[in-house]
């Protein structure tokens, strides 16, 4: 091969040489759906899975409305000696994690025995952003009222952001490079772009994505303390991003767990693909104040620049959403910028879900990968009242079909980090 | 002082650090390590701080991580518990 000038450089954006990232797996938990299929025609027929806590009394918290996963029982999923050192948001990774392993048709013990592989060519790559809540307030509780020597040794690693990746580890053999990235919301998609890093380094197989759950008292309260909770009470309409109502979000759990594999690995073991991390870029927001732009339109930017592709290749954005007013105005205006007034579909199918922190973006990814393989944008539930000068195409309320290639997926973490992910279809190259 | 047999022992595992079907404790395996029975140094520990608490022993944490079967846990507590009558 001859390098020229307009060449791009080896390992950066364009460079063809450069190793795609496929995901050839997805599992999911989320409020409206354990369980990839089962999540996905929820969220096409728009149903919610948002409601009134309904395992304590919150009659007296200021909001009380979450996206809450029922019907899950642990002990049908997981093995009896993983239970004692589990908090609620590990078991749900661990779920998750399986079924995105075995949607992919990866066996990671049978795996790293084969040519090319090895045992250190597999790992785990996740997002957090609030660790294990509800078991940690449960021995936190003990500590205080029964004293220390009853405070389960399972607290040592069961509260931590890093367990479901470490759990995920070990239950599964990923001995490969492996870690947690802690950025709030856009966690997710920052473990997605490590996650693709790791296989540019060597990795073929890295399980990503993220999980949280914290809607146990002490978890509900503590993201009341945020401030960005809608205080609402009808479940429909607490939470409305771009929307003259829009007054915070739900706190929901869940996520979703992804295969991501170096393509030509992929490819050598048949292995069917949804679609292609094209692109990803992280950005960090000025201090409030600073009368500097925002972030957000940056890493969009720079998550296209990274694919090779231009924001008139976008067939649908999967927007952070945040609720609030402004921060919706500041989104919008990135979506502007970049397309164009009513330029590209928006949707935000966490409408349906509530926000997941850190394993909101990762499930924004899997809609967008069974999108492009469907032809069909999820909708946005119960914007009625559209905020005008946003001017956003936004799909609302029931699904808009065509043939889709390319998605745009950002999010933004309290605290100022941005993220973007470019998702697109198999062989859309 | 009560002695602990393998029966408690095997009930508080289970408390302690989860059931696994395929792993029942009777005598034959007094002489087979936590290890192979599938229980870390944590299930240990774990296992250990309730024995204390139900059995009124004190184990320090340097006896406790020197145990490796459970024959040699059952010998220490109820040594333990002797010591203390």
């Amino acid at each position: 091969m001859t390098a020229t000038a307009t060449s791009p450089a080896p390992g950066t954006a364009g460079d063809t040489t450069r190793p795609s990232a496929v995901v050839t797996g997805i599992g999911v938990a989320a409020p409206n759906g354990l369980g990839t299929e089962a999540w996905w025609q929820a969220t096409l027929r728009g149903e919610s899975g948002i409601g009134p806590v309904t395992d304590y009394d919150a009659s007296r918290y200021p909001s009380r409305l979450v996206g809450s996963i029922t019907g899950f029982d642990a002990a049908e999923h997981i093995p009896g000696r993983l239970l004692p050192q589990t908090d609620r948001v590990t078991r749900l990774a661990l779920v998750a994690g399986a079924e995105a392993l075995a949607d992919a048709g990866a066996d990671p013990a049978e795996l790293a025995g084969q040519d090319g592989y090895g045992d250190y060519s597999l790992g785990v790559v996740t997002s957090n952003a609030t660790g294990g809540f509800g078991f940690t307030h449960r021995e936190i509780r003990k500590l205080w009222t029964e004293g220390p020597q009853k405070v389960s040794v399972y607290e040592s690693f069961a509260w931590f952001y890093a367990v479901n990746t470490g759990q995920l580890s070990i239950r599964h053999k990923l001995r490969g490079p492996s870690g947690v990235l802690v950025s709030e919301q856009a966690g997710g998609l920052d473990a997605i772009g490590q996650s693709r890093r790791t296989l540019r380094q060597g990795v073929k197989l890295s399980l990503t994505g993220g999980m949280d759950s914290s809607l146990d008292p002490w978890g509900l309260t503590s993201h009341i303390a945020s401030g960005r909770l809608s205080r609402g009470t009808d479940p429909a309409t607490a939470y409305l991003p771009f929307d003259a109502r829009a007054a915070g979000h739900v706190p929901g759990e869940g996520g979703a767990i992804l295969v991501l594999e170096d393509a030509t690995a992929a490819r050598a073991r048949g292995a069917r693909v949804y679609g292609e991390i094209a692109g990803y870029a992280a950005t960090f927001s000025p201090r409030p104040g600073s009368g500097r732009p925002p972030g957000l339109e940056r890493a969009a930017r720079l998550a296209l620049a990274d694919s090779g592709l231009t924001p008139e290749s976008v067939d649908v954005v999967f927007a952070d959403a945040a609720g609030t007013p402004a921060a919706d105005e500041e989104e919008a205006t990135a979506l502007r910028s970049l397309f164009g007034p009513y330029g590209v579909p928006v949707t935000a199918p966490k409408t349906l879900t509530g926000r997941l922190y850190g394993g909101g973006a990762p499930l924004d990814v899997a809609g967008a990968l069974l999108a492009l393989r469907d032809g069909v944008v999820p909708p946005t539930a119960g914007i009625g009242r559209p905020v005008a000068g946003h001017r956003l195409d936004l799909v609302r309320d029931t699904p808009r079909e065509g043939p889709l290639r390319t998605a745009l997926v950002l999010a933004r973490g309290h605290g100022g980090f941005n993220a973007a992910v470019v998702v697109r279809a198999a062989g859309a190259s | 002082m009560a002695v602990i047999t393998l029966h408690d022992l095997a009930g508080v595992l289970t408390e302690c650090a989860g059931a696994d079907e395929d792993v029942v404790l009777t005598s034959e395996s007094l002489d087979v390590t936590f290890t192979d029975l599938g229980y870390d140094s944590l299930a240990l520990l774990e296992t250990a701080a309730t024995v204390q608490q139900r059995y009124g022993v004190t184990l320090s944490d340097d006896e406790v991580s020197e145990i490796t079967t459970p024959r040699e846990f059952l010998d220490l507590v109820n040594q333990s518990a002797v010591q203390a009558a």
